[in-house]
């Protein structure tokens, strides 16, 4: 496979909006094709089975103080021409526009990741056969979730010389396991590489959380000590993403963020890195800004957050690669965050609720608490201080004396994630970081079992 | 060649392909939105985006196909496509049998929703003037961050199935909103008009202009201002009266989701989740109070969730959800009723033509209550008035639901009294529609164009018609 096709397509429609706009236009086009296959299953059966492959166009015209942007996911020749002349009369007839941050000039960025060409070429019946193997290995329980694929080449031309292009593949899977009495149990991986997902690996994992979580008790509402596994891990640290190292939030001081602080505990280290190789992602954004490896907090310390060109002008500061298709109204958000784990030996699997070895090292150092895999529908109620409510899901346990001793129904928590970080409440992280698909997009967070010294637990399952 | 012959072209493609049932739709739609911010626009975008999604049916399993391409050869493409992820679907099949689809009449038809004024014929400096003077507005009053906003959905779509089915439809949709936030000690007010997200309809730009953006602007902004010196909503247990536009998430929320018969059936369960509904109970389950009468109603003229048919085409059909409290009907589509043993569908939409229809809701609201607003309020000793949404969350059942709202005042002795910031509430679905004892007459149909649903992730617009009303023992005030 080859992002060339969508490096020339967007080389043309730059040439023919260049000639509409005139010389003196702001012009920049994006191109994104994406192949995906999503084959989904519940009740242990496959029961929407879906593929598509869209190519759309991306094309912003700055020409005279005003800006427009348009799509499409009509390329031929007369649609495309009809794009380019309505983006250049809405141009001219839209309100000017101040903070235009201009167009990035010539820029090396840094080559794509090699292409898994075992996800390019994965048929149907590929991902059934990987579907067939997670629903076997859950056994006489019921079975619910997907496995997809995904090819991703993406090309940005514009009018100040830069032309850039790249490609990533990725694979995911998401799924439960439930048993007749509706306790269930999860398992999430995403990977650039299909063969990196064991579907039968996951699945025995799944069932034996379920089982586990059979026959949980109400127990009451307050603040306990948690161990969160990887699951619940990347809700926080999304949600941080979102709220609090958004560069658009940072600007209007919505954000909890004052660069150079020690705001959280000196063992959290959190990064996006798109590049690297736990997640997949392109080294460029949709301004053709290079992306690297961003530290968003060291030791500690807040140090950066993600912008795009017209936020970093704001700012003061450059655009570090987050633009978006709706980053000027919504804000950048880093997509592929990872939180560093501690260093520790490879985890094995173990019986019992616990997702493997690392998590029950957490769980060890509990004299009372909770442990939690996964959260569920958490919602900002202030994003200054990143404060989130939402419920626990798909398998909670009270810890005693270090021991995993009876399975709890779902809690619901009102919870500042920033502070639930903040120096002294970190008191343990896994050695196990794993990549945690999102629903939309190729975005993931990767991150490990943390041990924090406080939870906000608001309302129990009855309210 | 016309949409319909592309659209029939997938169709027998799929057939030859060994499908025992196909259907495609042809879709093309415009977008249109701007923001400004402080008196600036911040952003102009237009989309365009149009191809063709085909289902097949085979060997009782299901798959799905979409192209940005009307070309013939693309279209019969797609449709052996679709045919062929069928037939990979079988292979890990339903141990209870095949799905197959409830009977339907052959629909043949055209329906457009009424549109006086053609939203994206309306002058880009007319809509940019109307943003940016009332972000200025609002920032001369006090907002740090005003912000203001308007979406357009210009969608036409041609369906045709292997029974004969041949419907196109126009939908035009728009709507429009401002929010002022003010920035405090360590925390955030918001206000928004005319909802948190803005109101919106299958209608034209005589919506936006009824809104009357422009003349709330100042309101919200000092509100925005006051919020943050006002004291904090009291925690505890009492009388609730909440207002129009949040009561229309709450029934989204609590009520039109748990209503999804594929919610019921087990097929969200892995994302969405599940519901607490148990069909067996459907007919008989007590779900409210006896003013509870929520009604799944696509034809109501205007509202954000209506259409002629939906996207499997059953024609539009209004029907009862909860009818004095009991619970009476679900949200369904021609498969989910067939597996269900139910014999109405009606439910099943797709967010463009490259993903699955799927249930969804259409607009699922309250009908009028005996009540005015002053009423309840001059009734109520000692409570909480709230309105206006600001966050939302709610269990993978359907049941432990918790909001907040933008802006709260006390009642005491039938007055309304101080203003009140980060007002929340909580609670569990059915005990608390069961304590609902007073529901307006002033029925407004709130629009929601953010519904997330189904993996590929599909955004949904549905339709809430609702009003004020008051609900006793709830518990307010749940801070972190």
């Amino acid at each position: 496979m080859s992002d060339q096709a969508e490096l020339e397509l967007a080389a043309r429609v730059l040439e023919l909006a260049r000639a509409s706009a005139g010389p003196s236009a702001d012009v920049d086009v994006s191109v994104n094709r994406v192949a995906l296959a999503l084959t989904r299953f519940a009740n242990s059966y496959i029961h929407q089975n879906v593929a598509d492959t869209t190519t759309e166009v991306q094309l912003r015209i700055h020409s005279e103080g005003r800006t427009a942007s348009a799509s499409s996911t009509l390329v031929g020749a007369d649609a495309l021409g009809e794009m380019v002349e309505r983006t250049v009369a809405a141009a001219k007839a839209s309100p000017a526009d101040p903070g235009w941050p201009g167009l990035i000039g010539t820029t090396p960025v840094l080559p794509s990741h090699d292409i898994d060409e075992a996800i390019v070429d994965a048929s149907p019946a590929d991902r059934a056969s990987r579907v067939r193997d997670y629903i076997e290995a859950v056994g006489d329980l019921t079975a619910a979730g997907y496995f997809r694929t995904r090819y991703w080449a993406s090309a940005y031309a514009n009018s100040a010389g830069q032309a850039v292009s790249g490609a990533c593949t990725e694979a995911a899977l998401d799924a439960i396991a439930k048993t007749a009495a509706l306790s269930d149990g999860v398992a999430r991986q995403a990977s650039r590489r299909i063969a990196d997902i064991d579907c039968a690996v996951h699945g025995a994992r799944a069932a034996a959380k379920a089982r586990a979580w059979d026959g949980a008790v109400e127990i009451e509402p307050g603040a306990y000590e948690v161990v969160l596994e990887p699951t619940a891990v990347a809700d926080v640290v999304y949600c941080l993403g979102n709220f609090g190292f958004n560069g658009k939030l940072v600007n209007e001081h919505q954000s909890f963020l004052e660069f150079g602080t020690r705001q959280m505990d000196g063992s959290i280290t959190l990064v996006d890195d798109g590049v690297s190789a736990f997640a997949a992602g392109l080294p460029f954004d949709t301004e053709g800004t290079p992306r690297r490896r961003l530290a968003l907090v060291e030791n500690g310390v807040s140090r950066d957050a993600a912008y795009d060109r017209r936020s970093a002008a704001e700012a003061g500061v450059a655009s570090n690669g987050y633009a978006e298709a709706e980053s000027a109204v919504f804000g950048m958000s880093p997509g592929n965050i990872r939180l560093e784990p501690s260093a520790g030996s490879a985890p094995t699997e173990v019986d019992g609720p616990a997702s493997n070895s690392s998590v029950l090292e957490l769980v060890a150092q509990v004299g009372r608490g909770l442990l939690v895999t996964d959260h569920f529908y958490t919602r900002c109620l202030d994003p200054r201080r990143v404060l989130m409510t939402g419920l626990t899901r798909n398998g909670t346990w009270l810890i005693e004396n270090g021991e995993i001793v009876r399975p709890v129904k779902n809690m619901r928590f009102t919870q500042s994630y920033s502070e639930s970080l903040g120096p002294g409440n970190v008191l343990g992280i896994g050695s196990d970081a794993i990549a945690i698909p999102y629903n939309y997009g190729t975005n993931s967070a990767t991150a490990p079992a943390l041990r924090l010294a406080a939870w906000n637990f608001t309302g129990g399952a009855s309210g | 060649m016309t949409h319909f012959d592309a659209a029939d072209a997938a169709v027998e493609a799929a057939l030859g392909a060994g499908a025992t049932y196909a259907d495609a739709r042809v879709m093309h739609r415009r977008y249109e939105s701007m923001s400004a911010r402080n008196g600036d626009v911040e952003d102009l975008t237009q989309r365009e985006s149009a191809g063709i999604g085909v289902r097949a049916l085979v060997g009782g399993s299901w798959g799905f196909f979409g192209v940005p391409d009307l070309d013939d050869a693309v279209a019969r493409r797609a449709g052996v496509r679709a045919a062929e992820i069928a037939a990979a679907s079988a292979t890990v099949p339903n141990r209870r049998g095949g799905q197959g689809l409830i009977p339907s009449e052959p629909e043949v038809g055209t329906w457009a929703s009424e549109c006086l004024i053609d939203p994206l014929a309306v002058p880009l400096s007319e809509k940019g003037d109307l943003l940016t003077s009332a972000t200025a507005e609002m920032r001369k009053q006090g907002a740090d961050i005003a912000v203001g906003s308007y979406d357009i959905w210009d969608t036409r779509k041609w369906f045709v199935s292997s029974e004969g089915h041949r419907i196109d439809q126009h939908v035009r949709e728009c709507g429009g909103a401002i929010t002022s936030t003010v920035i405090g000690d360590g925390e955030t007010q918001v206000r928004s008009y005319p909802s948190r997200r803005g109101q919106f309809g299958t209608r034209g730009w005589e919506l936006v202009e009824e809104a009357d953006l422009g003349a709330h602007a100042a309101r919200i902004a000092e509100e925005a201002r006051a919020l943050t010196r006002a004291p904090q909503c009291p925690a505890g247990e009492t009388t609730v009266i909440i207002g129009g536009e949040q009561l229309a998430l709450q029934i989204h929320e609590s009520v039109g989701h748990a209503i999804e018969l594929d919610r019921i059936l087990g097929w969200e369960a892995a994302y969405a989740g599940t519901s607490w509904l148990d069909l067996s109970q459907l007919g008989s389950l007590k779900f409210g109070s006896e003013l509870m009468n929520i009604v799944i109603d696509p034809t109501y003229p205007g509202a954000l969730g209506s259409f002629g048919w939906d996207d499997e085409g059953t024609r539009a059909h209004k029907r009862d959800a909860v009818r004095n409290g009991i619970w009476k009907g679900v949200l369904a589509g021609r498969e989910s009723a067939a597996v269900a043993g139910l014999d109405y569908g009606g439910s099943v939409r797709a967010d463009g033509w490259a993903r699955l229809p799927m249930v969804r809701m259409t607009n699922v609201g309250l009908e009028p209550g005996p009540h005015t607003l002053e009423e309840m309020i001059a009734a109520t000793d000692d409570g909480i008035y709230m309105d206006m949404n600001r966050s939302w969350s709610i269990d993978d059942r359907r049941l432990n639901f918790q909001f907040g709202c933008q802006i709260a005042y006390e009642i005491k002795n039938g007055k309304l009294g101080r203003m009140l910031k980060n007002p929340t509430y909580t609670g569990i679905g059915p005990r608390f529609w069961a304590s609902m004892d007073m529901l307006s007459s002033d029925i407004v149909a709130w629009g929601t164009p953010n519904c997330g649903k189904g993996q590929p992730g599909q955004t949904g617009h549905t339709g809430h018609p609702s009003a004020p009303a008051r609900f006793t023992n709830v518990r307010v005030g749940v801070r972190g």
